[in-house]
């Protein structure tokens, strides 16, 4: 019922997940994010979204590290750490600021998992989302699309202008970096 | 009790990562690390989809002749909208650290506040 492997992936998530955010060095840091990415990708292999998984693999483990590292390299590599002087100055109000947000994420979590009690179990074959439009897609798309893979049916023509809309997000990104990053004159 | 956990701590696994992420983005001061944390946090929604698209004994959603259930596609088709688009807002974010960075040598949030206040350095 349990599954060993899965709860060995998703813990090595939450370290890798906890080592990204804690570690001063910034390179270190986007390297652990590259790992976290490479986990979910194999954590999606293993939950059967094959196609999520290898654009995961490419696009979040690969394109999201070599844009951090670029913009890494424009910038500076460490995290600030203020000496020990400062930091025994402003060390009341970090604690006060780190309990409160602590606190606020404690409470999101809370709330979030009192979410999760409505819904249906792990893996229910009679969970509503499962159902609906999903089971035609699984029965017409073969003899309406002709393909085999109903992700890609679903992508490229049922859902056409999703991907339609996804690509204008990308273009209308590619315009803001050019715009962003153009050299100016002065 | 005992069904509630096992059919639901995938789940809460899941919203423990998301809210990693989340302090990442309200408590870090550097900016990198809080797009980092955004990051983690659009992941960590992904995954919760693609969990709702998995269902026991199901296959992979491609067709086989074996297979008499399958996965659900849709989630993995909105995923792998969502991954791409990810990637943009990183791609964004990253673009107006760097412009951050050359305005005011700085990418730590509350230091960057405090020379906007001086009002000196801002192009």
């Amino acid at each position: 019922m349990v599954d060993i492997i899965e709860i060995i992936y998703l813990f090595i998530l939450i370290v890798c997940s906890v080592a990204a955010v804690r570690m001063k060095d910034l390179l270190s840091s986007t390297v652990v994010l590259g790992a976290y990415s490479l986990v979910m990708a194999i954590i999606w292999m293993d939950l059967n979204a094959v196609d999520v998984a290898f654009t995961e693999a490419s696009v979040g483990a690969g394109i999201t590290t070599v844009l951090i590292i670029a913009a890494l390299s424009r910038t500076t590599r460490g995290e600030y750490v203020p000496g020990i002087e400062e930091r025994y100055k402003t060390r009341k109000a970090r604690r006060l600021k780190n309990g409160a947000l602590f606190i606020v994420t404690l409470c999101t979590f809370g709330v979030l998992v009192y979410g999760t009690m409505d819904m249906p179990n792990f893996g229910d074959p009679d969970a509503p989302a499962r159902h609906h439009v999903a089971d035609r897609y699984i029965e017409k798309s073969h003899e309406e699309v002709y393909v085999e893979n109903f992700v890609t049916a679903i992508l490229a023509s049922y859902r056409g202008y999703d991907t339609l809309g996804e690509t204008s997000v990308i273009f209308t990104a590619g315009v803001a970096l050019m715009m962003l990053l153009r050299r100016s004159k002065s | 009790m005992i069904e509630t956990i096992l059919g639901k701590y995938n789940y809460w696994i899941y919203i423990a990562l998301m809210m990693i992420g989340f302090y990442a983005m309200v408590a870090k001061e550097n900016l990198i690390k809080k797009v980092i944390g955004m990051s983690i946090f659009q992941t960590a929604v992904f995954l919760f989809y693609v969990s709702i698209a998995k269902v026991k004994g199901g296959t992979a959603p491609i067709e086989w002749h074996h297979s008499h259930l399958y996965d659900n596609p849709l989630p993995h088709t909105l995923m792998l909208t969502g991954i791409v688009v990810s990637v943009s807002t990183t791609a964004v974010a990253l673009a107006l650290i760097i412009r951050i960075y050359k305005a005011y040598g700085s990418i730590e949030e509350d230091r960057v506040l405090v020379l906007e206040k001086e009002g000196g350095k801002g192009e």
